[in-house]
């Protein structure tokens, strides 16, 4: 151990020792990539089938506070990327891990946050194969922000897109909505809001592999930033018909409700991520449900709604019988209070 | 009893449809010939949206959507204001969320923000106290907006503030009341209104009599509505069964939340607070006499008009509103806002014109969100 | 306007500022009950009150609630019954 600072300071951004060191000892012992060199170098079985296709993604993650009740950003940052490779349909197999550090930043949290990371690909099945690490001037960056780009598998008879949603098809979610989005609301502070939120963080992977495994999924989106809602209206869009959901049938917690009841905000825009929608044909629903209920980030799996004939818009049949448009987001959801 | 899902129930909301259209059908209305009612209330046009009762009332009501929305209501030079005290040295802008969009002539506070002054949202102007409190050498300024409902809120906080001796708190009053405009609205000859849904939560701090002259010297009826689904409908039924019976009275559906008299320690901390300004300006509806509050003078260091010289402290003001927008012509009821030559061109959620469409309680930006689109993609 | 929710005071936090805690679905936030003081500060534990930018502004009056529910439910009965009379009617047609 040669790493003695508490804080990163602007010389372990300088490509000396200092670097290496932080490098050594908080990056790559903890994520053991198999090779030295700058690149890594992969191969898989699956690459060999005849018609597998690669899959390639990249996301950066900022979140504000890194650490919350559910998660880190580093768990973000994992989740994130493999649930991006999943909901394409893929295996997620490799990650990369850029990290961007605010001078200052304490060595301990890094080291939290890349614990927290391993912990998640482990789990997940993936691999953090390479990585970068930049150190930038205090007030340049909020402590650490994470880019991790992923690759994956698709299997040669998958293929999932948004315009494959035929009229009919059925909406399945797997859990519950909002709890990201209403957790970091709370944990952010500036609300003074507390509740026993956690975020719903968690990579869906296992979840994809057992849902494509069991029924043909037409399409599938993870419902991260503008919520459900947003999800809904990409695919709508995309596949060129209307979406209809059922307010009855939103999996909401109550902290969830209370928390958009107090600050006027609209649950169906909430963050989540760990939340993926999927679209499957009606006959397909209920192995559909099984296969997700089979795993533990599928337990909460309901049928949320479904695609209908018509002008590609998202609508929501109310608990009244009354129906009302759920558009796109117009920016950030702003509290509604006055 | 929670007091919320009690007031949700999809059965009971069956049957006072049933009963709405009964009496609809027996005033005679129609969708030719409808009867105009006017939910005040800015939270009352957002429920009826969200909750898609518009669709379930029959075609004889037409709900004209009022000017109780105070994002909506208030005029770009406030907004101006707003910004210039928030890009001043030192000070700390907070504010609800509601204001950060709407436009200024110069910018929105969203945009000021991004241009480096700190501004910050809050939930309560308790929460813009604490951070005076925290933070002794910064100036912290908090946007007080709202009608009756939160007027007291500011107030409470201003006296909080003097008890302890904070120098560095200071509020930007824009606090209106409900009453001036309606009186405004039903002396306006052009106005078609058969009666009113009432704000509930407004009367919960001033009490049902202030609408008293709606009924006695205008002719009109109003019902004090709460905000849950059952409680619109009810409300909406007992305007009906007045119309239908010729009555016009002040009636009370609200009243777990309204005692008749309203609210005694808020009302206090108001008289105590603020006095009248001798008229104030609204966006689309122009200066309209008494509508506006200030702070006295006993409490002139918690005034951020007085501390920075801005605003009417700073003399007579006159700023244009944009061109072709016609939030007053809406707001009035005169027309809805599909009509408006801008509706979803010019003026859209993304690049609102008019302040109507920035807050999602304003007529357009419910009439977009939830369903207003539908309308002018249909007529393309 | 004016968006307020009725949450519950569960605990008196901060009495010289009159400060308790209320929650609203398992979300809690320190509210002041300044307007909704009438006696002890004790008494208001447990109570519902309509919160509203960070203020109990109103205590909800539990009878009230249960007659504009009543008067609901009356309305429901009373339709029933002419829908009954309406069938019975039809059938002896």
């Amino acid at each position: 151990m040669t790493l003695r600072d508490t804080k990163v300071t602007l010389s372990h951004g300088g490509g000396g020792k200092a670097m290496r060191d932080l490098i050594s000892e908080v990056f790559t012992c903890a994520f053991e990539p198999e090779s030295k060199e700058d690149q890594a170098r992969l191969m898989h079985d699956a690459l060999l089938q005849p018609g597998a296709q690669l899959a390639f993604t990249t996301d950066s993650y900022v979140v504000t506070p890194v650490e919350f009740p559910g998660g880190d950003i580093g768990k973000i940052a994992v989740c994130g990327t493999v649930n991006d490779l999943a909901v394409g349909g893929a295996k997620p197999l490799w990650l990369s891990a850029a990290f961007i550090i605010e001078e200052g930043t304490d060595i301990a949290l890094l080291r939290r946050i890349v614990a927290s990371m391993k912990a998640e690909a482990d789990k997940a099945g993936v691999k953090i194969v390479t990585g970068d690490t930049k150190v930038v001037g205090r007030g340049s960056a909020d402590q650490v922000f994470i880019t991790t780009s992923g690759v994956g598998v698709i299997p040669a008879d998958r293929n999932l897109r948004a315009d494959n949603i035929q009229p009919g098809d059925v909406a399945i979610v797997n859990g519950v909505l909002g709890d990201h989005g209403a957790t970091i609301l709370a944990a952010r502070g500036d609300m003074m809001l507390t509740s026993d939120l956690k975020s719903d963080c968690a990579a869906l992977g296992h979840l994809m592999e057992a849902t494509c495994n069991a029924v043909p999924v037409r399409a599938c989106r993870d419902a991260t930033r503008g919520g459900i809602a947003s999800a809904l209206n990409e695919m709508a869009e995309a596949a060129g018909c209307a979406i209809e959901i059922i307010e009855e049938a939103l999996p909401l917690r109550a902290e969830v409700k209370g928390t958009c009841e107090i600050l006027g905000l609209d649950p169906l825009y909430l963050a989540n991520e760990g939340t993926l929608v999927l679209f499957v044909a009606e006959e397909h629903a209920e192995a559909a449900l099984a296969a997700m209920q089979s795993v533990d980030t599928g337990k909460e799996a309901r049928i949320i709604g479904r695609a209908k004939a018509g002008n590609p818009l998202v609508t929501m049949r109310t608990a009244f019988g009354g129906s009302r448009i759920v558009d796109m987001l117009v920016g950030e959801q702003l509290p509604r209070i006055c | 009893m929670r007091y919320v899902e009690e007031f949700r129930d999809p059965k009971a909301a069956k049957v006072l449809l049933a009963e709405i259209e009964k009496v609809t059908n027996e005033i005679g209305a129609t969708k030719e010939k409808p009867v105009h009612i006017m939910e005040i209330c800015g939270g009352h046009t957002h429920a009826i949206f969200r909750y898609g009762l518009d669709r379930l009332t029959p075609e004889g009501i037409e709900f004209i959507h009022g000017p109780g929305c105070p994002v909506c209501v208030l005029p770009m030079s406030r907004v101006d204001e707003c910004v210039e005290i928030a890009e001043l040295e030192n000070v700390i802008f907070t504010t609800f969320g509601d204001a950060m969009r709407v436009p200024g002539t110069r910018k929105s506070l969203l945009q000021a923000k991004a241009d480096g002054a700190d501004i910050r949202m809050v939930y309560s102007p308790l929460d813009a106290l604490e951070l005076a409190r925290r933070n002794p050498d910064r100036e912290v300024v908090f946007f007080g907006l709202g009608f009756e409902t939160t007027t007291p809120s500011t107030a409470l906080s201003i006296q909080q503030a003097a008890r302890e001796g904070l120098n560095n708190f200071s509020i930007f009053c824009n606090h209106i009341t409900v009453p001036e405009p309606i009186k405004a609205l039903l002396d306006d000859p052009h106005m078609v209104l058969d009666g009113f849904v009432g704000p509930g939560h407004v009367s919960m701090v001033i009490g049902v009599h202030p609408y008293d002259f709606i009924a006695e010297d205008y002719g009109k009826p109003l019902v004090v509505a709460g905000f849950e689904p059952l409680d619109l409908l009810q409300s909406v039924l007992m305007v009906l069964r007045q119309i239908r019976d010729g009555r016009a009275e002040i009636e009370n559906q609200y009243a777990r939340i309204v005692p008749e008299h309203g609210n005694p320690v808020s009302i206090a901390a108001m008289a105590d607070v603020y006095q009248r300004r001798p008229s104030f300006e609204w966006r689309g509806l122009g200066e309209i006499d008494a509508s506006g509050l200030r702070i006295r003078d006993q409490y002139k260091a918690f005034d951020a008009e007085e501390k920075f010289g801005i605003g009417y402290a700073a003399g007579p003001r006159n700023v244009q509103e944009p061109e072709g927008c016609e939030c007053g012509a809406v707001m009035t009821g005169r027309i809805k806002p599909t009509a408006c030559p801008q509706f979803g061109k010019g003026c859209t959620p993304e690049m609102p014109l008019g302040a109507l469409m920035v807050s999602s309680e304003g007529a357009c930006a419910a009439y977009w969100q939830y369903g207003g689109r539908r309308a002018v993609e249909a007529a393309e | 306007m004016c968006l307020g929710i009725p949450g519950q005071i569960v605990a008196i936090t901060d009495e010289a500022r009159m400060m308790a805690m209320a929650d609203v679905s398992g979300v809690k936030r320190e509210v002041s009950y300044a307007p909704v003081l009438t006696g002890d500060p004790a008494d208001l534990v447990g109570q519902y009150a309509l919160i509203h930018v960070g203020f109990a502004m109103a205590l909800i009056d539990e009878d009230e609630a249960a007659k504009t529910l009543e008067a609901l439910r009356d309305l429901g009965e009373a339709q029933e019954e002419l829908e009954a009379m309406a069938r019975t009617e039809e059938a002896l047609q």
